[in-house]
């Protein structure tokens, strides 16, 4: 996993509640049985027409869009499906942070081990936020702030072992290979 | 942070469940490590799973504690004539084949197609008696929260997670908040589970149960059969918890006993005795209560994109309101606002999935559909969630009487409800479905879905419009209900 310590960079903005994670990633990309290739699919039903052309309200397709690393979401993004496809899609698209006033669990999990700094950040703050459509904003995981020219700094909540993950790009299956013995020792108790 | 109380201090069955499993506590630096007693597999979010394992060089650690089923990408069409499978296309075959060749070279149980067990991973586990009280179970799937009717701590996880509990037979994880939902009264005739879960979600909202795991209890919960549990704890992730619970009784007890992986003897007395201690303790506090009255629901059906958007048969489609998600959710499912929701023409009407493809569900449906045939222009599936469900609404004469109605009666599996397996709902169409989510696009590309109860989506498939089923039932119903 590629360590995130500072991003910076230009803004995508999807101001709809309740994103779920059937439009990241529709079912009907899920037969494959890697975890590469879904960027290609990614909000597809939204981002392109029955005729295969880009809708022109679609953010992404903006050409300001391009390379930006930042998401900022409505309330509760990524809710519905456990399906580790959304974040992979998310990724190969190139990004690495995603801010919303919720983010839905199993989501906000899957982002995180996927290199994705998921931000849960006051109604104040994210109101502010979704106005900063294609605005530059840097994203301070060493400082837990983000900051930008028109909306100055805000300070987010991070929970820290998510925040060492990040930052070293720690393995959480290797971290869990290192608690084999108490594991060991639980199971003997157990059985 | 720690959550150490002294042993005293009144416990959430949740809090109990999560106790036993500590392997390492949380700190305000790492997550538990928590231990995993059952790990279901599919073909879907596995592959890449055990790729990692073959990378690192891994054993499965505990597969005994592991079960696998076919269910997501497979045909719900029978064998052709030469005994090939109409499967999608070939990432689905190779989704197929790749699970029975890691079960092989991990040894891993799958319950193939082939097994007298295969079925929905979550209709399986209860089928087996593999699902008990007092368990952790996960699955990568969200709607492993269905576990939880049995008094179990179910969740969905993602792929890596999967992996992780393949290795480790553990997962790193928080404690969750506490939410209870109270239903008190009964549910009256012609309402059913369904509708229950349904109003929960219109009431608390799609986020309402975040960051929490639910209780379910009350006296109209406690009526509930333990089909009917599942269907309520089902849909837990619907509202944003992980997991729903209800603590368990008699009525499980009953649903367990001399099922294949039940325990038996000795062992099944001391089994009960553990499984009456997990309920919450007199006292125990959760983070969040909501009460909410059985007696006056209604059946229910959802008008737009979101299970929040539920709405009673009787009730009028909420009126365009300047609010965007709104006004987006009436602008994809073709719907002006203001007018009543029943009397909507339908075109398909699927009845199955994790949510209600239990036998209780079939028999309610079944119960609409006897002696009325689809109604022109119709097409309906029913779709059973297992092969064990198959036989007995076989041996029930339940699947005759969906024949004999113009049903397609189908081969288990999760079919129309994610729409990649090759049953769907067609581009514009309106479905009433007794699945789970009706996202934009969940049934298929521009697919239209309002769900509802089985007894409703049966209502709809022999009246050709959205109809309240209780101007269709002449019996009393249970419908997955009272037992």
């Amino acid at each position: 996993m590629n360590p995130l310590r500072v991003v910076t960079s230009r803004v995508v903005v999807l101001p709809d509640q309740n994103v779920d994670t059937d439009r990241i990633i529709p079912a009907r990309f899920l037969t494959t049985t890697g975890s590469e290739g879904l960027g290609a699919y990614a909000f597809n039903d939204w981002r392109i027409d029955a005729t295969g052309s880009p809708r022109p309200d679609f953010p992404f397709n903006d050409t300001r869009a391009e390379g930006a690393e930042i998401l900022v979401a409505g309330h509760n993004f990524g809710c519905g499906s456990s399906r580790e496809h959304a974040a992979w899609a998310l990724r190969e698209i190139g990004i690495r942070v995603v801010i919303s006033s919720e983010i839905a669990d199993i989501f906000r999990a899957n982002a995180a081990r996927n290199g994705i700094l998921p931000i849960v950040i006051d109604k104040s703050n994210h109101a502010k936020l979704l106005t900063a459509a294609f605005q530059e904003l840097t994203v301070d995981l060493e400082r837990c702030e983000i900051r930008s020219e028109q909306l100055g700094v805000m300070e987010f909540p991070v929970d820290a072992f998510m925040r060492r993950c990040l930052l070293e790009g720690v393995d959480h299956l290797g971290y869990l290979l290192t608690k084999l013995d108490a594991i060991e020792a639980y199971e003997g108790a157990a059985s | 942070m720690t959550h150490a109380q002294p042993a005293t201090a009144p416990r959430t069955m949740y809090e109990k469940v999560w106790d036993a499993h500590v392997v390492i506590p949380e700190s305000p630096d790492a997550p538990a490590v928590l231990a995993i007693d059952l790990h279901l597999i599919h073909e879907v979010t596995s592959p890449q799973a055990f790729a990692t394992l073959r990378e690192r060089g891994l054993r499965v650690r505990r597969p005994g504690r592991t079960l696998a089923t076919l269910d997501h990408s497979i045909p719900t069409l029978p064998r052709r004539a030469d005994g090939s499978l109409p499967i999608l296309n070939n990432d689905a075959a190779r989704q197929i084949e790749l699970l029975a060749a890691h079960c092989r070279e991990f040894g891993v149980h799958l319950h193939d197609l082939d097994s007298a067990d295969q079925g929905i991973v979550h209709v399986m586990g209860p089928d087996l008696g593999a699902t008990q009280p007092g368990m952790t179970i996960v699955c990568g799937d969200s709607h492993t929260s269905t576990h939880g009717a049995f008094g179990a701590l179910a969740f969905g996880i993602g792929t890596s997670e999967v992996a992780q509990v393949l290795a480790t037979q553990c997962l790193l994880q928080r404690r969750s908040g506490t939410m209870c939902v109270d239903v008190s009264g009964q549910l009256p005739e012609g309402v059913t589970p369904k509708d229950m879960i349904l109003a929960i979600i219109a009431h608390i909202g799609v986020g309402g149960g975040t960051g929490c795991v639910i209780e379910y209890r009350g006296e109209a919960v406690r009526a509930l059969s333990m089909e009917g549990r599942m269907t309520v704890c089902n849909m837990s992730i619907e509202a944003g918890a992980r997991a729903g619970m209800i603590a368990p009784d008699q009525t499980t007890f009953d649903h367990i006993r001399g099922r294949a992986m039940a325990p038996t003897g000795e062992a099944w007395e001391r089994a009960i005795e553990q499984w009456r201690s997990i309920a919450s303790d007199v006292g125990a506090v959760f983070d969040r209560s909501v009460a909410l009255n059985a007696s006056g629901l209604e059946p229910m059906v959802t008008w737009g994109t979101s299970p929040e958007d539920a709405i009673p048969v009787t009730g009028l489609i909420p009126e365009p309101a300047g609010d965007s998600r709104r006004d987006r959710a009436l602008r994809y499912m073709n719907f002006e606002g203001g007018e009543p929701i029943a009397g909507r023409a339908v075109d398909t009407v699927f009845i199955g999935s994790c949510t209600n493809s239990r036998i209780e569900d079939l028999r309610a449906a079944a119960q609409v559909f006897r002696g009325n045939r689809v109604a022109d222009g119709v097409r309906a599936l029913v779709v059973p969630g297992s092969a064990s469900v198959k036989r007995q609404a076989q041996a029930e004469g339940l699947a005759e009487v969906f024949v004999q109605a113009g049903c397609e009666w189908r081969e288990p599996g999760c079919s129309m409800c994610i729409a990649m397996n090759g049953d769907l709902v067609e581009p514009g169409k309106l479905a009433i479905s007794t699945s789970n989510r009706n996202f934009e696009g969940r049934q298929g590309p521009g697919a239209r879905t309002l769900l509802a109860s089985p007894l409703t989506a049966a209502a709809a498939a022999v009246t050709g419009v959205v109809t309240d089923p209780r101007e269709l039932i002449n019996e009393p119903v249970t419908a997955g209900g009272v037992s």
